[in-house]
């Protein structure tokens, strides 16, 4: 299970807003995955927006609950409640094994 | 408009109750909508791409917060802050300075569907936060989305899309700001996306249309809930003070008038008008053909107005300004004077510059901002060009309609093509205006002169002479015509007459004069023959007198004589009287 280069950390902001039903499911959905591909090689950072609302016009955010992957590679953006597991997996270009 | 916005005024007063209005600050739009835009609603602008969706909606906030104080956010979807800054600078707005003094604030969203992968269900909340944190930063009132469609480019789940706006509209609403959305037009639709679905307002339809290689900007309200608002398609002009929006006036005829009136520069011509010259607040049409004069007149009344320390505004639409004051100073009316001390300006353009439309709305900005007693149009007839007879008349109505509103006089030149008095510009205009001038040329003995005609003015007594029209280095004059037994004479024939008429005067005095010699020498021969005859009858006295005297003197020696014979013979008789003769002798 997802074995090969593990050494890439994989650097992450997920925004969100408060404790929204979005927003929820998108924490406990992208947690289950990052425990699932990325054990122990992630940095997950959770910004609730409503907090800081400053970041939103910095980061160019729209849609949400947003998911910015800083690392590797290009910055990548992915937005929703990280339901479709095969689109964040692409998102955040992991090569899953069983897909 | 004083007349026309204190009107609008009480009808604003009565739907305060109904409805309040945010005023735009545009200039023409808030007559347009009777005060402005709905207070605290979103309204929606559609329009074609580069029909000024933008620049109106960027007005609407400047003016916001520059006049009436109320700060605005502008979020903008398609030009980059620095962009749309630069952009809107060409109308003299300078949003970095605004936005540093916080009366304003600019976001700039960017959204790329290929940067964005969708992993599920979302919201716009981001776009929420972003617009309340702008919004709480400089207290807006006032709100602009400039155009929000793009987030149907950027988002592909178009329900969520859909349903996040109709909350963000009602968030607007709730949030009690005045928001304007722009909107790209779609096809038989107003908006590409539907918008006008979730703004139900008020909706402003923005058109650029060219028609024969002219364009005009048109500007309609589609609808405006709970409010009276204008119908009709109403020109507007983007230029570098902001959008200006003509509002057509309207075509009641309850105009204020007064009977004061205005010299025409020309003392020998006002008296032509009953001694006095125009009414103020009225319209005068000079036409003429080629070469007459037309120009000269105009110039020459602008001269007199502007010496009554008056303004005057004149449109030169076929001679630059320059030109104009170099040619009238052969007349001798120095222009360049009343430039100078500000009272005098000159706006050229060729009538081929933009539609009549836009003419108009120009014509009547330069009038608001110059704010001048007398309006010269030089001349209307290459209007012709740009429209048909009935647009031409149709904008001159408006034009018309608007200056006697403002008792602005307004004197337009028209050519005629042909020499016969039924042109049909004339004919078109002449309808419409209070005084009408025809210069003619009057061609005899070979040679050309102008004849001046007043074809009609309405209320004043006015000559039915024709007068010879004469331009000279000293300015213009009229002349009575002589008739002669061939008919009126002008110029040469004219002159030649007057001689004639002097020589007779001149032999006349001549016979005269011998005759009062004549009777001079008669009267000097008759009183030397007086003379003579006096100096005869003198003589003759002087005789008859000497006979007298010596038979006086006779008459005294003899009765002497007598005495002395008397006095010797009594002295012979007693000799006591011997002193009586010695005394005597």
């Amino acid at each position: 299970m997802g074995e090969g280069n593990r050494k890439t950390v994989y650097v992450m902001r997920l925004f969100v807003t408060g404790a929204s039903p979005n927003s929820t499911r998108a924490i406990s959905n992208l947690k289950k995955i990052c425990e699932e591909y990325l054990k122990g090689c992630y940095e997950l950072e959770i910004i609730d927006v409503y907090q800081q609302p400053i970041v939103a016009m910095e980061e160019q955010l729209i849609a949400l609950p947003m998911l910015i992957k800083k690392a590797p590679g290009m910055e990548k953006r992915l937005i929703g409640d990280m339901s479709d597991k095969r689109r964040v997996l692409k998102g955040l270009e992991i090569n899953a094994v069983n897909l | 408009m004083k007349p026309d916005n204190n009107k609008k005024q009480k009808k604003d007063d009565k739907k305060q109750l109904g409805l309040q209005k945010t005023p735009s600050g545009i200039s023409g739009l808030d007559e347009v909508t009777g005060g402005g835009l709905p207070k605290g609603r979103p309204t929606l602008i559609c329009g074609e791409a580069g029909s000024g969706k933008t620049m109106m909606s960027v007005e609407f906030i400047v003016r916001g917060a520059t006049q009436f104080a109320e700060p605005g956010v502008i979020m903008t979807f398609e030009e980059r802050v620095p962009e749309l800054a630069l952009n809107v600078a060409s109308l003299g707005f300078d949003l970095e300075k605004l936005q540093a003094n916080k009366k304003i604030k600019v976001d700039y969203v960017h959204i790329a569907r290929t940067e964005i992968s969708e992993t599920g269900e979302y919201d716009l909340d981001g776009l929420f936060i972003r617009l309340e944190y702008a919004i709480n930063t400089v207290k807006a009132k006032r709100v602009v989305l400039d155009t929000i469609e793009n987030l149907f480019g950027g988002l592909a789940n178009e329900a969520i899309l859909r349903a996040e706006l109709r909350r963000l509209f009602t968030w607007l609403k709730d949030k009690g700001v005045t928001a304007i959305i722009t909107g790209e037009r779609g096809d038989g639709k107003l908006t590409r996306h539907g918008l006008e679905e979730y703004v139900s307002d008020c909706v402003i339809l923005l058109d650029h249309r060219v028609l024969n290689q002219i364009s005009t900007r048109r500007l309609r309200i589609v609808k405006y809930r709970g409010s009276l608002h204008g119908t009709n398609e109403y020109p507007f002009l983007i230029d570098n003070d902001g959008i200006v929006v003509l509002p057509v006036t309207s075509l009641e005829l309850d105009k204020e008038v007064t009977s004061e009136r205005i010299s025409s520069g020309i003392p020998s011509f006002d008296e032509m008008l009953g001694g006095k010259g125009f009414f103020r607040g009225g319209s005068i049409l000079i036409s003429g053909t080629a070469g007459t004069g037309k120009t000269s007149i105009a110039t020459t009344f602008a001269d007199g107005v502007c010496r009554n320390g008056e303004r005057c505004l004149y449109f030169a639409f076929e001679e630059p300004p320059q030109q104009i004051i170099r040619n009238m100073r052969s007349i001798n009316l120095h222009l360049d004077k009343h430039v100078k001390t500000g009272l005098l300006k000159f706006c050229a353009a060729r009538p081929t510059l933009y539609g009549l439309e836009m003419h108009l709305v120009a014509i009547y900005k330069e009038i608001q901002k110059f704010k001048p007693a007398v309006v010269i149009l030089d001349p209307i007839t290459n209007f012709a060009s740009i429209g048909s007879l009935s647009e031409v008349k149709n904008m001159l109505i408006r034009l018309i309609d608007f200056l006697q509103n403002e008792q602005i006089t307004v004197m337009f030149t028209a050519l005629n093509l042909n020499d016969s008095l039924r042109d049909p510009t004339d004919e078109a205009v002449s309808s419409l205006v209070d005084s009408w001038l025809l210069v003619k040329d009057i061609e005899a003995n070979g040679e050309r002169n102008r004849g001046l005609y007043v074809m009609k003015s309405r209320g004043m007594k006015h000559s039915n002479q024709v007068r010879e029209f004469v331009i000279s280095d000293d300015g213009l004059e009229l002349i009575n015509v002589y008739v002669g037994p061939d008919g009126i004479l002008t110029g040469s024939a004219r002159e030649a007459q007057m001689i004639q008429e002097e020589t007779g005067i001149a032999i006349r005095n001549y016979t005269l004069n011998r005759k009062d010699r004549e009777i001079m020498r008669k009267r000097q021969v008759l009183e030397s023959k007086i003379a003579s005859l006096n100096a005869e009858f003198e003589s003759v006295e002087e005789e008859l007198n000497k006979v007298y005297e010596e038979e006086e003197l006779r008459k005294q020696i003899l009765n002497k004589n007598r005495e002395t014979m008397q006095n010797i013979r009594l002295s012979g008789e007693k000799n006591s009287k011997p002193k009586k003769p010695q005394n005597d002798s």
